[in-house]
């Protein structure tokens, strides 16, 4: 096996795991994410001084078990990282499409509103949103996909404007198939393995986002078992239980690294670049 | 009088397995053309390349002998190699468009040569720079210094590349394909100029091309490789009289030689591809596209020397 | 390269005024900005005379070109939180953001340069495959947890640098260090991909066959094509390091103007979220001006048109 396929494997892996752990959390997780026990504050993992059998990875300022906030925040990693990437490629799918099979002054817009997307600043917007909303679970999901859509449209576009001439476009079109229908038939269908190399990118950037919004509070609210606001309410505690942070620190480390690892590894197998 | 380049024994492998290279063997005397002719594939070029320790990353070179004067070039490490490189060997290569960089000027990237071989003054580098511009044929020479490649011709450029060649007097000039990617009045141009430079410089030329049109008006000794050998090495005059090997009349029937192809006579073809050969190939590469091929031709093959400088590989001894 | 420019500059001045009315529908978003300033135990009354007092019972045309007029001349409100001018507080937070900003692209590009290089000479080596994982580890590393993990390590338990402020110099390194990461991985990509790409042109056979050192064949002819989308994708990541600077300088607690922004944000002062919305995409306009410029510099192709 080469090192290539090695590498997405290990991204299958993590990604299948978290993924079973997310769906499964239910049964998995020894205790009640949210039950609260002031008389089990801070208990370290169970391999450090003070570890008790009953809480693997120990819990926290609350008496909250560890590892089951751990195991419902992947269900939220992954539910925010999948929403996010379906609104925001939704969103640049559509730009790209119309932009580049359309041409001209329609393309014109399409690549102005490309131009002046990286100008906002992503995570000062988001935190203004969420702010001025309220934070919730749909906000994030919203406000990141409103804002994470230029990729999706720069692929589109490039793609859409590579196969637009091909034959059999031109086909479909001389046997009097509407537009509608050669952009949802004949263009989506052979630019969707471009597209779906960007969602997984995207979607480990979005996991960071959600994290890093959660962190500085105006991601989802408390007392969901958010990793980025595990980290958040450890803060205060991680310079005597450095473990408050790095618990959920690796656990968002490793999924990112095993989105971007498949995601790598699947533009390679169908040779397409997705790149910045 | 000794050879500027001898070769003997050349092979090259590349890490697919292709062997581009199989037991070559040439010499280019002081002053002389040597024409190696062929096919595109035939591994020509791979053969200037080595010379020059310029193969792509990944293939292999060995040789019996390959020296340049009296350096070993088998023996020397490539740092020492490059001393030589741009000195006492230099190259042009097919493609002029590209193989000057966009990013710096003519001067600077002639001057350069004379700077890193000669350690002279930058002023210096571009005195001579001029002086060989002029020499090229290329006017006002002062003004195309300070030009950038993209403003200069195909033509233009390979002539640059000729003079960049000829910064620091070389001895031996290898030319790869240098008019092939050129319009055909201009490709007459820089053939004539580099005739007149040899002469002038007592160069000695080894001149890499497909095209038996310039062979015969370039060469004194002509190499033809087919396949990675040299089918038949001849004096010019000699192969064109009396070729030997029938590849090589299989080439001369494809194309006009002026002055030795009658008005009106038709051209001929050879049929078939290049096969692809990997290593430990056996018997002759041809022979699917020879009309003398027999069943001895999948074993060795012999050398034929049918006079004291014209050597043929083939089965019919003495064809 | 005069019509070029040009036509970038026009473009600036297009994606700037779309960024004004971003900046302005962003605190309409909410619907009634009256009752998010006053907070949630305001009485009714209250939401009344604050709509009044900023304006914000008139039509919203009208709101929006009192307000992109007075932007555009240099006056961008008054925050309701300090009582000052906008400006004033963003002029006096700016220069540390901008400072760990160039520090931030300073570590990058000297880590991004050297490693890409070496990758692109030893292309599909283990090398190679050793620097493929720095990108991807740089990638998955949430930005504010490093920063916590370093101020941890090299704060607490090693204590070398100050966890916070930056009242020395030292106080910019692991900030810095915390930003270069952000932008390592796309630096080192196109550097890689530029240099391989150059590294197997026509014109570097040509530098080899004139005899030229390996340094300068690499470092001279080939960097210098390999530079220009480097220059233009380090102008935008610095942009992005400064829109990114908020997160940043929330961890290490540096006064600058992304911690202003955080702040201005929870304390609902929403012309001071505006006005930074709009000096960072300015900041980042700007910066892809200088990036064609300085291409047209680097490109003799570009200059000549």
């Amino acid at each position: 096996m080469n090192p290539r396929s090695i590498s997405t494997s290990l991204g299958l892996l993590i990604v299948g795991g978290v993924l079973a752990i997310a769906l499964g959390a239910d049964l998995l997780a020894p205790h009640d994410p949210f039950a609260q026990d002031l008389s089990q504050r801070m208990i370290p993992p169970r391999w450090m001084d003070g570890g008790t059998p009953d809480h693997l990875f120990g819990t926290d300022q609350l008496g909250r078990d560890y590892l089951s906030r751990l195991i419902f925040g992947a269900r939220i990693s992954l539910l925010i990282g999948t929403l996010t990437v379906v609104t925001s490629g939704l969103i640049g799918t559509t730009l790209g499409v119309v932009g580049g099979y359309f041409g001209g002054r329609t393309d014109d817009a399409v690549m102005f509103a490309i131009t002046c997307r990286p100008a906002i600043p992503l995570i000062l917007v988001a935190l203004t949103v969420v702010a001025l909303i309220g934070s919730s679970l749909t906000v994030v999901v919203l406000t990141l996909g409103l804002l994470l859509w230029e990729r999706f449209a720069v692929v589109a576009r490039t793609t859409t404007m590579q196969i637009r001439n091909l034959d059999y476009v031109a086909a479909a079109r001389a046997a009097g198939a509407s537009t509608a229908h050669i952009l949802i038939r004949e263009i989506l269908p052979n630019i969707l393995t471009h597209l779906i190399v960007v969602a997984t990118l995207e979607m480990a950037l979005a996991i960071l986002l959600e994290a890093a919004l959660s962190f500085l509070g105006l991601g989802v609210p408390p007392p969901l078992p958010s990793w980025g606001l595990m980290i958040a309410e450890g803060k205060d505690y991680m310079f005597f239980s450095p473990w408050v942070i790095m618990v959920p620190g690796i656990a968002l480390f490793i999924l990112v690294f095993g989105i971007n690892l498949l995601g790598d590894g699947m533009r390679d197998l169908l040779g397409v670049s997705a790149r910045r | 009088m000794r050879p500027v380049l001898e070769i003997t024994n050349l092979n090259v492998g590349f890490p697919d397995g292709t062997a581009a290279v199989r037991g070559v063997s040439l010499q280019v005397m002081p002053g002389e053309t040597h024409c190696v002719v062929g096919e595109s594939g035939c591994g020509k070029s791979v053969t200037a390349l080595s010379v020059m320790n310029l193969l792509p990353r990944g293939a292999r070179r060995s040789a019996d002998v390959m020296r340049f004067h009296d350096h070993d070039l088998t023996r020397m490490a490539d740092r020492h190699i490059a001393r030589l490189r741009g000195d006492k060997m230099a190259m042009i290569f097919q493609e002029p468009m590209t193989s000057l960089n966009p990013a710096y000027t003519i001067g600077s990237q002639m001057a350069e040569v004379l700077e890193r071989h000669r350690h002279v003054s930058r002023a210096k580098g571009l005195d001579r720079a001029a002086e060989l511009l002029g020499k090229v044929g290329i006017t006002a020479p002062g003004m195309r210094l300070g030009q950038y490649p993209h403003q200069l011709s195909g033509g233009l450029r390979q002539r640059v590349m000729i003079a960049m060649a000829l910064m620091c007097d070389p001895e031996l000039l290898i030319a790869d394909e240098p008019t092939t990617a050129l319009d055909v009045t201009v490709q007459a141009q820089i053939l004539r100029l580099l005739k007149s430079l040899q002469q002038q410089l007592g160069l000695a030329l080894l001149l890499i091309t497909h095209d038996l049109g310039v062979v015969a008006r370039m060469a004194q000794r002509v190499s033809v490789m087919y396949a990675g050998q040299v089918v038949e090495s001849a004096d010019a005059k000699a192969l064109f009289a009396a070729p030997a090997h029938p590849y090589t009349r299989g080439l001369l029937d494809c194309v006009p030689i002026p002055g030795k192809t009658a008005p009106g006579e038709p051209l001929g073809s050879i049929p078939g591809v290049v096969p692809r050969i990997g290593e430990g190939y056996v018997g002759c590469a041809f022979r699917d596209r020879c009309a003398y091929a027999a069943p001895a031709c999948k074993g060795e093959i012999p050398r034929n020397r049918l006079s004291p400088d014209h050597e043929t590989i083939c089965t019919r001894s003495g064809a | 390269m005069r019509k070029f420019l040009l036509r970038r500059a026009i473009l600036a001045v297009m994606v700037m005024l779309t960024v004004l009315v971003v900046a302005f529908a962003l605190t309409r978003l909410s619907g009634d900005l009256a009752v998010s300033i006053a907070g949630p135990n305001a009485t009714a009354e209250d939401v009344v005379t604050i709509r009044k007092n900023y304006g914000l019972d008139r039509p919203l045309p009208a709101q929006f070109v009192d307000w992109a007029v007075a932007a555009a001349s240099g006056d961008l409100g008054r925050s309701y939180l300090y009582r000052a001018p906008v400006w004033g507080l963003i002029k006096e937070r700016l220069p540390i953001t901008v400072c760990l900003g160039l520090i931030g692209l300073g570590f990058a590009l000297a880590t991004a340069i050297p490693l890409g290089i070496l990758a692109a000479m030893r292309e599909g080596t283990l090398l190679d495959r050793a620097i493929g994982s720095v990108t991807l580890i740089g990638q998955a590393m949430p930005s504010f947890w490093l920063g916590l993990l370093l101020i941890i390590t090299f704060g607490l338990k090693l204590q070398w640098l100050p966890i916070s402020g930056v009242d020395t110099w030292d106080g910019y390194v692991m900030p810095g260090i915390v930003l270069a990461f952000s932008a390592i991985p796309a630096l080192l990509r196109l550097t890689r991909s530029g240099m391989i790409e150059a590294l197997s042109s026509d014109y570097i056979r040509t530098a080899r066959a004139k005899g030229l050192s390996t340094s300068s064949i690499v470092l001279k002819h080939a960097l210098r094509n390999a530079a220009m989308p480097v220059v233009s994708v380090a102008a935008v990541q610095l942009g992005f390091m400064l829109g990114g600077s908020i997160v940043i300088e929330t961890v290490f607690a540096l006064h600058g103007v992304g911690y202003l922004a955080w702040e201005s944000i929870s304390k609902n002062d929403f012309p001071v979220v505006q006005a930074v919305v709009l000096v960072l995409a300015t900041i980042y306009v700007g910066l892809t001006l200088l990036a064609d410029m300085m291409n047209a510099v680097l490109d003799p192709r570009l200059r000549g048109g």
